[in-house]
This record gives structure tokens, C-alpha cells and sequence, in this order.
């Protein structure tokens, strides 16, 4: 059996299946059980590259549940698809590379900072369970599935959230992400509703076909946009997001940040595979442009009074999402003009290239920072200081970390802002200017919290604080390889990773024509 | 050497790197010729902290650094933090409103 032609399903279907097995698992150890997730993740992730091989070679792969044959998207004598199809294109690969890399280093990572808790089957189940819904929602090219794994990734980090139940925190943080993830949940499924309605079908690539504009279609758009803007934590529906991401144990808080990303994943694939040209791209556009400066701009304005370290990032984050919305959206403004060409599909790569190194340095970033809470046992930015006497090595990581969300050559935050900055600047010299600034004060709030943690005199009520333990340090360095690697040949990144995402999705075409024309000789 | 296009320039890091360590060489080459002066353990070593004197463990915190900029800020702070309730109602009111907004702009720009 060729293994590599089911790849699309296994990244789903195996931490799926993990998750379930792993309370099984359990009974024989905590160290069985700690060694069956990481190895389903690390199979995961072996599967994930061999994927992302797969469609960076030779196009989008597509998979079909239950069909003649998983190949054939059209059954006989069908001329539109019925069954449940599983489409990977290169924004697909960029991101079951950035889920699958993250989860691993998370599940390493709890390995250590986790060992204190009872009830770890659960978590470890939880965790593999979030990220078979990532992969999921990722790779679906139905509607209605990607609302099911939508609530299977609301679900589980939910649960991952609240999993420190003797923190009244963690419940209360949980709770808020819970009521607001089912109300995007709803919304995505009236969406998905409206549009079965109308065409009755699910098939992305099939509705992209057929789609008219219509003002239903606008309805649904309009849900869409804000159910999956809401997931991405876009200001001024950000205010989950500083709740959860303290309250969350720190590896979860950096798969949590992959999750978030998948929200701009699905903006990103409904505005430009499902509508494309046929929504009113420069208005839509704006509005996306609009959200992006906003998370920027108010991302960094909290962030600089911050006195908790983890709410600190969670903020500083919030505004790196904003570049993300702010490269891919001037793209989007831009779309079907002579200026995709000549900027827009550079700031569009600049935008998704930012995803991915915000995905490692923000990992990096929030391990540090469990690292330190760890250790010391608080997050107090005004209780802390002195660390680095004790902690070398994760001061180390958090300089780094530090250093390229503030965008510092050569460290990869650097090289996809300038990217931004440059093909943003073309299309409105201000919106340049405000991501700019931003930068620059994100750079002062790293430093204020370097300072803060690591510098100054031991101070007495840290004076016996170890490094922290090899599996965490392990971890971090490996964020921290990737963190300078990525800086230091992001050229390769780009050709490799992203120009083939930022591909996908202007070649709206060719996704459609994936599900639509490989079943054409069965028909 | 491979470089990264950025649509009006490029970047290389490995330049960047090449010519940093070149810059870092020449300010340590001229450091050689500075003053030693510095005395561990005397008063050179104590923070500075607006002329008071020392006293044991001050130290400046995360609260002290970039009050000023804060305070200066008060009028722009003090929203942004109310809006930042912590309440779900609250988070729910802005969702709402987004959705709102990006409905009637979305159907009054309909073609």
C-alpha cells in the first residue's frame, strides 16, 4: 500500500485515533503515556513534511472519504462532488508544517512542566485531540467539516485552558473563550447553512465555482469574516485572548497560538478560494486592513502596562496578528489590479511569512515565560528580576525571542516586516508608518521586560532558582534554532514555504479546478 | 550568495551579520585605548536613580520604567483599560458591533 497517497487523512486521522488511545495508554505509566504522545506527534509531523513535499512538488493533493476511489472527487455520473473531500493546497502545507512543528515541541515541552499534575492522560488526550482539529481544518475542503473541526479545536483548547482546575483563573479564562469560540462556532455553521441553502453543496472548490454574490452571499461572507476574525483574536474581539493565554499552561498558550492562527487560516481561504474576485475585494480588503492596524495598534498600546509577563506577549501578540491581517489584507485590497503584481502579492507573503515566525518566536516567547513562572513561581513583572545569574540559558531564548518580535535583524521577525513595510508603504505610505512605530515600541516593551525578569542583583527570594529542566531547555533551543535560521536564510523560507501559500491563494483556479477537474475522467 | 527580494530592495542577513561583526571588531580595536576606571564594588556600580541615595534592594521595576510616557498618555489609557473589562458581556457587546459594522458595509457596497 502506497502510504504517502493517504497522507491527507493520517495527519488528521492519527493524533485523532491518539487522542483516544491515549487514557488507554496511560495505565501503563506516566512515562508510556508522555512517550505515546509525543510519538504520535512526532509520526504526525514526519507525515505533515512528507505532505508538504508532496504539494509544493506537484500541486494540491486531494483525498476522498469514501469514494470509488480516493482520487476520483467526481463519483460516476455526478458532475458536482457529494462526498466528503480533503483538499491540501500550499496554504494547507504552510500550515499542517506550523501545527504539526508546534504540538511536538509542546507535548516535549509538558513532558517537564507538567509533571506536578495529576489527570495528564486527559491533558496529553486534549492536546493531540486540538491538534487532529487543526490538521483538520486545514486540510478539509468541505464547509460543514470545517465547522466540525472548528468545534473540535474549541473544544479541546477549552479544556486545555481550563485544565488547572485549582486556578480560579483557568476556569474563568476557559469560560469566556468558551461562549465566544461557540458563538463563532455558530456563526460559521449559519454561514455554512445559507450557502447549502443556496447551492446545495458544501464542496468549497464546487461553491467557489458557483457563487454569485448574491446577498445572502454577502450574509454569509459578512459571518464568516467576523466568526473567523473573532477565532484569530483580531481587535476589538481580541479580549479573550490576554484572559487565555496566562491562564493557559505555557505549552498549550504556544499551540494555542498556532490555533489562532488557523482563524486567519479560514479568513484567508473563504476571501480568497471561496469568493475571490467576486466579493467586492477592496472593500473587504479594508476592512481586513482595518482590523490588522487596529490589533496592531492597540496590541501594543496594553502590552506597554502590562506587569504580567504571559498577558505581556499575549498582548504583543495580538498586535503581530495585526501584521498578519494588514500584509495579506493590502493583497487582498489589491486583488484583480495590475498592483497585485507589482505589491500586493508581496505583501501578502510578507503577511504569511510573518505567520510562521510568529508562531516560533511567540512559542518561544510564552515557553520562556513558563520557564521563568516555573522556576520562580509567579509571572510578576514587578516581583521578578535577577533570573539571568540562575537562568543563562533562558534568558538567552528570551532575548531571542524578544529581539524578533521586535523585528531586530537578523532574527526572522525582521525580514517579513521589512516585507511588509516595504509593499504596504506602496499602497498607503501611513498604514507603513503605524506598523513601524509599532515596532519600535514593541522593541521598548521587551526591553522593559528583559529588564524586568533577568537583569538587575540576585535578588533573595530567587537566589536557589535552577535553569529550567532538559526537556523544556530542549524545546526552547530547538524555537530558538528555528527562530535564527528562518532570519538568517529567509530567502529559502520564502521560495520553499511561502510563495507557493501565497500562491494557493491567488490561484483560486486552480483550487476549484483540483476537486472539479480530477474526477472529470470518471464522470 | 541567495538574497531575499522584498519588491523594492533586498536583504541579506549574512551581509548584515558580516557587516556587524566588522563594527563590533572596530569598537572593540578602539576600546583598547579607553580609560579603565571602573571599579567593581564601589559606588560606579550602583544604579543611578535620579541622584537619591541608595538604599538596600531598591531596584527599578516593570511599574517605574516608562511611567512617564503612561502618565503622559492618562487620557488615552483610561478608556482603553475600562473597555478591557474582563466581562464576557462586554466582549460579546464589541463582537456585536464589529458584526454590525461589517454587515451594512458590506450590503451598502453590494454591486
Amino acid at each position: 500500500m502506497d502510504i504517502l497517497a493517504h497522507v491527507p487523512i493520517l495527519v488528521v486521522g492519527i493524533p485523532l485515533l491518539g487522542a483516544f488511545a491515549t487514557p488507554l495508554i496511560a495505565r501503563a505509566g506516566a512515562r508510556a503515556r508522555n512517550w505515546f504522545a509525543i510519538f504520535i506527534l512526532l509520526l504526525t509531523t514526519a507525515l505533515a513534511i512528507a505532505l508538504a513535499v508532496s504539494v509544493f512538488q506537484a500541486g494540491p493533493r486531494v483525498y476522498v472519504l469514501g469514494g470509488q476511489s480516493f482520487g476520483f472527487t467526481l463519483p460516476s455520473g455526478y458532475f458536482f462532488p457529494i462526498r466528503i473531500i480533503l483538499e491540501a493546497d500550499g496554504l494547507s502545507a504552510f500550515f499542517v508544517l506550523i501545527i504539526a512543528v508546534t504540538t511536538l515541541l509542546g507535548a516535549i515541552y509538558s513532558t517537564a512542566f507538567m509533571r506536578a499534575h495529576s489527570g495528564l492522560e486527559k491533558y496529553y488526550a486534549l492536546l493531540l485531540l486540538l491538534a487532529a482539529g487543526m490538521f483538520g481544518m486545514v486540510v478539509t475542503g468541505d464547509a460543514f467539516n470545517f465547522f466540525v473541526f472548528l468545534e473540535i479545536t474549541s473544544i479541546a483548547a477549552t479544556g486545555l485552558v481550563a485544565f488547572r482546575t485549582g486556578r480560579a483563573e483557568s476556569g474563568e479564562a476557559a469560560f469566556k473563550m468558551m461562549v465566544l469560540y461557540n458563538i463563532g462556532g455558530l456563526l460559521v455553521l449559519l454561514a455554512v447553512a445559507i450557502l447549502y441553502g443556496q447551492y446545495g453543496a458544501l464542496n468549497f472548490a464546487y461553491l467557489a465555482k458557483l457563487i454569485e454574490y448574491s446577498l445572502l452571499d454577502v450574509v454569509a461572507l459578512a459571518l464568516f469574516v467576523l466568526a473567523l476574525a473573532l477565532k484569530a483574536g483580531a481587535v476589538p474581539m481580541h479580549m479573550w485572548v490576554p484572559d487565555a493565554y496566562p491562564a493557559a499552561p505555557a505549552p498549550v498558550t504556544m499551540v494555542m497560538v498556532a490555533n489562532t492562527q488557523i482563524g486567519l487560516y479560514g479568513l484567508y481561504r473563504i476571501c480568497f478560494s471561496l469568493y475571490g474576485l467576486k466579493l467586492t475585494p477592496a472593500l473587504v480588503g479594508w476592512i481586513v486592513i482595518i482590523l490588522g492596524i487596529l490589533s496592531i495598534f492597540i496590541g501594543v498600546s496594553m502590552a506597554v502596562i502590562q506587569r504580567d509577563l504571559k498577558r505581556l506577549i499575549a498582548y504583543s501578540g495580538i498586535a503581530q496578528i495585526g501584521y498578519m491581517l494588514l500584509g495579506v489584507g493590502v493583497g487582498l485590497a489589491v486583488l484583480g489590479t495590475p498592483a497585485l503584481d507589482s505589491y500586493g502579492l508581496m505583501a501578502m507573503k510578507g503577511g504569511i511569512f510573518h505567520i510562521v515566525n510568529h508562531a516560533l518566536y511567540e512559542g518561544l516567547l510564552f515557553l520562556a515565560a513558563g520557564a521563568v513562572s516555573y522556576r520562580a513561581g509567579t509571572r510578576n513583572l514587578d516581583q521578578l528580576g535577577g533570573l539571568a545569574h540562575n537562568m543563562r540559558w533562558t534568558a538567552f531564548f528570551f532575548i531571542i525571542g524578544g529581539a524578533a518580535i521586535a523585528g531586530l535583524p537578523p532574527f526572522n521577525g525582521f525580514a517579513s516586516k521589512l516585507i511588509i513595510y516595504e509593499s504596504v508603504f506602496k499602497f498607503n505610505p501611513i498604514l507603513a508608518v503605524i506598523a513601524l512605530l509599532a515596532s519600535i515600541i514593541t522593541l521598548a516593551i521587551y526591553a522593559r521586560a528583559f529588564q524586568s525578569v533577568f537583569v538587575g542583583p540576585k535578588l533573595p527570594a530567587y537566589k536557589d532558582v535552577r535553569e529550567a529542566p532538559p526537556s523544556m531547555m530542549f524545546a526552547m533551543a530547538i524555537l530558538a534554532a528555528l527562530v535564527v535560521l528562518f532570519g538568517l536564510f529567509p530567502d529559502l523560507v520564502v521560495r520553499y514555504l511561502v510563495s507557493p501559500a501565497a500562491q494557493a491563494l491567488v490561484n483560486r483556479a486552480q483550487y476549484i479546478e483540483a476537486i472539479l477537474g480530477a474526477g472529470l475522467g470518471v464522470r | 550568495m541567495e538574497v531575499l527580494k522584498t519588491g523594492s530592495g533586498f536583504w541579506s542577513a549574512l551581509i548584515w551579520v558580516a557587516i556587524a561583526l566588522g563594527a563590533f571588531l572596530i569598537i572593540w580595536l578602539f576600546s583598547r585605548a579607553f580609560e579603565r576606571g571602573y571599579k567593581r564594588g564601589t559606588d560606579q556600580a550602583d544604579p543611578f536613580l535620579s541622584g537619591n541615595p541608595p538604599s538596600p534592594g531598591q531596584r527599578v521595576t516593570a511599574s517605574d520604567i516608562y511611567w512617564g510616557f503612561v502618565e503622559a498618555l492618562k487620557g488615552y489609557y483610561r478608556p482603553l483599560v475600562r473597555a478591557h473589562s474582563g466581562v464576557v458581556n462586554d466582549y460579546l457587546a464589541w463582537a456585536i458591533l464589529v458584526g454590525a459594522i461589517v454587515f451594512v458595509l458590506l450590503g451598502g457596497f453590494m454591486r
